[in-house]
């Protein structure tokens, strides 16, 4: 058993420990819902595989890529900054600001399809399906839409961190935020990993 | 707030800064425990007041002084605050966040500011569970349980309850990363894991259930909001979804947060009974290791709460087996404190009073509980006010009288006042014999197949339900004495001196209040946390 150091201030490790720690209570959050994806798909294999062709593969591969990109992006701005170039990781954090609206963007226009189609809890054309395909889209406009508000969070957290970079606040030295900001990126990268196979390529 | 006329150090945690915004402003760690304090006291009495009102409604068959939805009314709101804002939050919130940062030597919290943060969310909470209360519309009257499918459907308040509810675990979650991340980076230096006091280690086991099950809560009680308000029914047979797949849910959380609530408590009785018997803790290691193992075995045995409500007969042994197999760390330090004062110097002050008093509280309760895990004896007892009676004598005998442990305990460390040993001494004596008196018929009552959450009674119960009531009258006498001792004596009290009780952790090594930054140099740990070499023990 080593001993730790005493320390004054909120140094770098002490403060990605508790990001880790928040990013896990975040991942037991949707394991919530996963649950109960597991229990429901259990429950109604025939209409989940039947709801899941409603869903447009293409568009969840774009966003998938379009994510996946974001999270190479806030990595770099890190490095850059780490190695003393503020103004590549303002760009770097602003591209990937610029994917996240992308991303949303699509979601907006998958959504708003849905419901042109009345396919959305609560319609008319919602209560004539089977069960089964009442509880997908459920799960899928709940699951979707709490990690839309987690993409919502994420972007204004790394706003924060663009103008605290501009401002020089973020420097070489002191970069925490931003390494937490990127790991929360990364979470919502993550989550959407899991959902976008559960959702879509599982038919 | 005044507490200039405190003259043992003339300049500490309580006065170094005055006005209420000083207060609210804080990120002090104990002027924030004590902001807990008082927000808990505050709400425990409101909440007692509640119990005894449904206690009076219960003295005689039929309507007394409420109606049946008034009752139902008051059984909720009772239960969502003594759960969520008394009990949950309870011991870690308050003795916590004043000792654990003393306790390892440190000068703070790992995160100050997030620390002050947690307690505007808990007040957020707190005041969204009262205004479910008070807003338009039906009082919350589902339980603090909030089971499906009556929540989902009820013409009441419960959207505003469940997000109560909600914000409430927000703030838990924050404090239980706060003091993990405390825990493993802000020990002085020479304070080894094994070199750290148990009530720092119950409070680690309790912030590892913090973040892990609240999330899960925290996501089922947003699913039964998604049903009432945009119609998204996992929980709704009529859609498709599964009324005990909430139950599920709720009590993968529910389950674990009764460790949440009792192992601080064991903690603090841990630092009780070495300090009153002037001897080293009996097994310092099997209490450790018996804290992680309550916190992990705990956590997979939600099951045993619904043996009625539909489950494989596999499932069902399987909760049960794990119930019982999580008596046995609690039985482990049950010995090992008596064992602790077995031989040791005891001195039967209010501190120690209230811990055997909880090691008797607390056995009954969990004997109890296993009466209530064995799958046949179940059947019988489910629902009834068996029950009420066992998470009463586990839940308020448990960490009720593990918190009142504290207060006596530490109440001249963090005031520099002694409250009045024998004033305690009899209000504890009217608080445990009210507490038995109330809560022990009810098993009886529970056996002879008396339902909980009745606000009316067939007549043949009448004579439990009348001494139960009584019982109530005297607990709630016994709380005023108690209470009104150590109000009295924050201002007025004997000026305590550093270690009143001698104990040896590092709080006892500080003055009394602790100065504003805990600890002049920064100490240096050289030995194990029970080494008493002190005249006494010589």
């Amino acid at each position: 058993m080593s001993t730790t150091e005493h320390s004054d201030y909120i140094d770098s490790d002490t403060g990605k420990m508790g990001m880790w720690l928040f990013l896990f209570t975040e991942l037991f959050l949707f394991g919530g819902l996963f649950i109960v994806y597991a229990v429901m798909r259990t429950k109604y294999p025939e209409d989940f595989h039947q709801a899941a062709l409603e869903l447009n593969a293409f568009i969840g591969a774009t966003n998938t890529v379009v994510l996946l990109v974001s999270s190479m992006t806030v990595a770099m701005s890190l490095t850059a900054i780490q190695k003393n170039k503020p103004n590549i990781a303002i760009g770097l954090i602003f591209i990937t600001l610029i994917l996240a609206g992308v991303f949303m963007m699509n979601k907006y226009f998958e959504w708003g399809h849905k419901f042109s189609l009345h396919l959305y809890p609560g319609s008319d054309v919602m209560k004539t399906l089977p069960h089964g395909e009442i509880m997908f889209f459920g799960l899928y406009f709940m699951m979707t839409g709490l990690h839309a508000l987690h993409v919502i969070i994420g972007g204004i957290l790394l706003t924060i961190v663009m103008f605290k970079l501009k401002s020089g606040k973020i420097n070489q030295e002191h970069y925490l935020l931003q390494e937490n900001g990127a790991l929360y990126w990364h979470l919502v990268d993550l989550i959407w990993i899991f959902l976008f196979p559960l959702l879509y390529l599982i038919t | 707030m005044n507490y200039n006329s405190s003259p043992t150090a003339p300049l500490n945690f309580l006065n170094h800064k005055t006005g209420l915004w000083s207060w609210l402003s804080s990120t002090d760690h104990k002027r924030i425990g004590l902001l807990y304090l008082y927000s808990i006291t505050i709400f425990f009495c409101a909440a007692a007041v509640l119990g005894l009102l449904m206690k009076i409604e219960k003295f005689a068959p039929g309507e007394t002084i409420m109606t049946a939805q008034t009752y139902n009314g008051i059984f909720t709101i009772h239960g969502i605050i003594m759960i969520f804002i008394v009990v949950i939050p309870g011991l870690a919130a308050v003795f916590g966040n004043i000792l654990l940062p003393i306790m390892i030597g440190a000068k703070d919290v790992a995160f100050p500011k997030l620390n002050l943060f947690s307690w505007y969310v808990y007040i957020t909470g707190a005041c969204l569970g009262l205004y479910s209360q008070f807003a338009k519309g039906h009082v919350p009257d589902a339980g603090w349980t909030f089971y499906v499918p009556y929540s989902a459907e009820v013409n009441s308040n419960i959207v505003i309850a469940l997000t109560a509810a909600f914000v409430l675990g927000f703030a838990s979650i924050l404090t239980g990363l706060n003091f993990i991340v405390t825990i493993h980076r802000m020990r002085a230096p020479g304070m080894t894991w094994f070199r750290m006091p148990l009530f720092p280690w119950s409070l680690y086991a309790t912030a590892w259930i913090q973040i892990l099950a609240t999330p899960i809560i925290g996501i089922t009680l947003l699913m039964v909001i998604a049903e009432r308000t945009l119609q998204i029914g996992f929980f709704d047979p009529a859609l498709g979804g599964d009324p005990v797949l909430y139950q599920h849910l709720f009590w993968i959380y529910s389950h674990p947060a009764v460790y949440v609530m009792i192992l601080p408590a064991m903690g603090v009785v841990s630092e009780i009974f070495p300090t009153f018997s002037q001897k080293p803790i009996f097994g310092y290691m099997p209490i450790v290791f018996s804290s992680l193992a309550i916190a992990l075995v705990g956590y997979f045995v939600w099951g045993h709460h619904m043996f009625t409500s539909g489950m494989s007969y596999q499932a069902r042994w399987f909760f049960s087996l794990l119930t019982f197999l999580v008596a046995i760390p609690s039985a482990i330090k049950v010995f090992n404190w008596l064992s602790t004062m077995y031989g040791g110097s005891v001195d039967l002050k209010p501190p120690l009073l209230y811990a055997i008093s909880f090691i008797f509280l607390f056995t009954i309760g969990g004997f109890t509980g296993l009466t209530l895990g064995s799958l046949a004896t179940n059947i019988q007892t489910h629902n009834t006010d068996f029950v009420v009676a066992h998470f009463h004598y586990i839940v308020f005998g448990g960490m009720g009288f593990g918190f009142f442990a504290a207060i006596h305990y530490w109440y001249p460390k963090i005031y520099g006042r002694m409250y009045n040993i024998r004033w305690a001494n009899i209000a504890w004596a009217i608080l445990f014999t009210g507490f038995n008196v109330l809560y022990f018929p009810m098993f009886i009552l529970g056996l002879q197949g008396m339902p909980r959450r009745y606000f009316d009674y067939d007549p043949k119960f009448q004579t439990g339900q009348m001494i139960s009531s009584i019982g109530a009258f005297i607990l709630i006498i016994g709380l005023i004495g108690m209470i009104s001792n150590l109000v009295y004596h924050v201002r007025r009290g004997a000026i305590a001196p550093a270690n009143p009780w001698h104990g040896v952790t590092l709080e006892w090594q500080i003055p009394s209040p602790p100065p504003h930054e805990n600890f002049d140099e920064v100490p240096v740990i050289t030995r194990d946390p029970y080494v008493f070499d002190n005249p006494y023990t010589k």
